[in-house]
């Protein structure tokens, strides 16, 4: 229990370095998209350091498990995660993101940065993906894992749905959808926006496997990926409550924050609150 | 004599099959009307449906790449490439990854299902697509070479196939060498250059045009891209003068590919047997392709408009 904790404890710093990275990079640029990329720290950093098969010396090592971040536009989180695992420099994280001959391009981009399982960034394509892979490692006999991460507004695409009845028809256990429900879109809430109530629902009716958690808690995410896994013959959806921008507490469920980046006197308090 | 380019899907996956175990076949539904059942049933593991989501249909074959099969994404041409243009963008084209989408249905000879199923704009589309290679087969045989071709090379490949029968251009199994056109006929007047099943309309001109004094050469430029340059720079060369022959909007497709390459290198005349700027209809493809400007007819008064701009 006690090391359990320690573990938990340990996460959450890791969890806290992500998002100082997140906003190095963010700010330092001057672009990129820092309240989606809080969102989905915890879920990332639960999968790529104690859940995820994967070898940073062998990024296209056959077995591993895959990633697919379906809302690409957040990969500041991910390439925060995949250069402090070693896939690439930590250096690159200020001096290539979003820069002309940079490897880490806007959204991610599978030949460009090592690590990035599949390209993204146009929503609403990584669950169809997704379905390729499961369906190709089901052929090829090989048993990975494929986690995908889906924002709460991409699933206003209908390609969403289209995957979604794929991955249920053909039982493909192998994949777990993390439905990141901040609860804001790019021109609002999505309750006022677009409304996709009841979620749970939808997905269960498509006949998924639904759990429901705090996107923040790592032991809530960790057990709920565990029984992803455990599930067969059907896919997993976890609808996560996130915040957009956690960490930083005048960025938490501000829109402002989705796509603009902070200016000094915001990235000096941000910083002091994420130290 | 005719022959089907469904039949020849059909031939060709189920052959090709055998030869590629990681061939894979992915379709919206459309297994009975691309005549590929007994793909499916040959191979029912490495046959996926995913409905009527064409979408889907380019994820999955994109993700099935990933893993290193080779996918064949497969339907008509309007929903293989023209509805889901975005996702072949964004999930195949710019990862760059292994896929091959074999469309049949390109063009008016679509016939009497109307414009809603004539993609007459896919040439144009696909053309765009960096990383993309575009291949339009003449007929069966050429359809079968052109499969080879396309799960050979290491890369995204649009496949373009008409709906029904076409004259048979090729009579012997083909060498296929992508971005290396067919020099069919010999001729140093005119330049016919034709793609799909206007090859066949192509040489049967040349063959009217021979009875008056004129000797057409004839090329299937069965790859659009990369377009056989060589070939084409020779005969503005020698020929001075070209005609242009698709079943596709004039925009965009051959006439467009061999017009940016001849403007910049060699300006010659060069007149398009292609679709003016509008929608087709329904009815049947020869009165189709007579009403819009596709017959042999219209392809030899292109001939002699070319030949007269040479002088």
């Amino acid at each position: 229990m006690q090391n359990d904790s320690l573990e938990m404890q340990q996460l959450q710093k890791k969890a806290q370095q992500i998002r100082r990275d997140i906003l190095e990079m963010v700010y330092r640029r001057q672009s990129g998209h820092l309240g989606g990329s809080f969102s989905i720290v915890e879920i990332l950093v639960a999968l790529y350091y104690k859940i995820m098969r994967i070898d940073p010396a062998n990024p296209k090592w056959e077995a591993r498990d895959r990633f697919i971040l379906s809302k690409g536009h957040c990969a500041p989180a991910l390439y925060a995660v995949l250069a402090d695992l070693g896939f690439f420099p930590k250096e690159y994280l200020t001096k290539s993101f979003r820069c002309v001959n940079g490897i880490l391009q806007g959204h991610p981009d599978l030949k460009k940065t090592p690590g990035v399982d599949m390209s993204s960034g146009s929503l609403g394509i990584g669950l169809s993906v997704a379905c390729g892979m499961a369906l190709g490692g089901r052929i090829k006999g090989q048993d990975f894992r494929i986690f995908v991460v889906i924002g709460d507004g991409e699933t206003n695409e209908g390609q969403i749905w289209e995957a979604a009845k794929t991955a249920a028809h053909y039982k493909l256990d192998q994949i777990t959808a993390f439905i990141d429900l901040n609860g804001l879109q790019n021109d609002g809430p999505t309750e006022k926006e677009m409304s996709m109530a009841p979620m749970a629902a939808k997905w269960r009716s498509f006949n998924w496997n639904v759990l429901e958690i705090d996107g923040h808690d790592f032991p809530q995410i960790l057990a709920a990926v565990n029984r992803a896994g455990q599930r067969t013959g059907q896919p997993t959806a976890i609808l996560c409550r996130t915040l957009k921008g956690k960490g930083v507490s005048f960025m938490e469920n501000q829109l402002k924050f989705h796509g603009t980046p902070p200016n000094v006197e915001e990235y000096r308090k941000a910083l002091a609150e994420l130290s | 004599m005719k022959r089907s380019f469904r039949d020849a899907l059909k031939e060709s996956l189920l052959s090709l099959g055998r030869e590629y175990p990681a061939l894979m076949v992915v379709t919206p539904d459309l297994a009975k009307s691309l005549r590929i059942v007994d793909f499916k049933q040959t191979f029912p593991e490495r046959f996926i449906t995913v409905g009527v989501s064409e979408a889907d249909m380019i994820g999955v074959a994109a993700g099935l790449a990933t893993t290193g099969l080779i996918p064949v994404a497969t339907a008509f041409a309007m929903f293989a490439v023209e509805k889901p243009f975005e996702q072949i963008r964004n999930a195949i084209a710019y990862p760059n990854l292994n896929v091959k989408i074999v469309a049949t249905h390109g063009g008016i000879c679509v016939g009497p299902d109307g414009a809603t199923h004539q993609a007459i704009e896919d040439l144009a589309l696909m053309r765009t697509l960096p990383n993309f290679t575009v291949l339009v087969a003449a007929d069966a045989l050429e359809t079968k070479a052109a499969l080879k071709a396309a799960l050979e090379h290491k890369g995204p490949v649009y496949l373009r196939l008409g709906r029904d029968e076409a004259e048979v251009v090729y009579r012997e199994e083909k060498e296929f060498i992508i971005g290396k056109a067919d020099l069919l006929r010999e001729g140093n007047d005119v330049t016919l250059v034709a793609c799909g099943p206007l090859v066949a309309k192509a040489l049967q001109a040349a063959e009217e045009l021979k009875k008056v004094n004129i000797e057409a050469r004839v090329i299937n430029m069965h790859c659009l891209k990369p377009l056989d340059e060589e070939l084409l720079l020779a005969a503005a060369e020698e020929t001075g003068c070209l005609v242009t022959i698709e079943d596709h909007t004039r925009i965009g497709g051959l006439g467009g590919a061999v017009a940016e390459l001849l403007v910049g290198r060699h300006p010659v005349p060069v007149e398009q047997v292609a679709l003016d700027d509008q929608f087709g209809e329904s009815g049947e493809a020869e009165e189709l392709f007579q009403k819009y400007g596709l017959t042999v007819s219209h392809i030899i008064a292109a001939a002699e408009r070319a030949i007269m701009r040479k002088f």
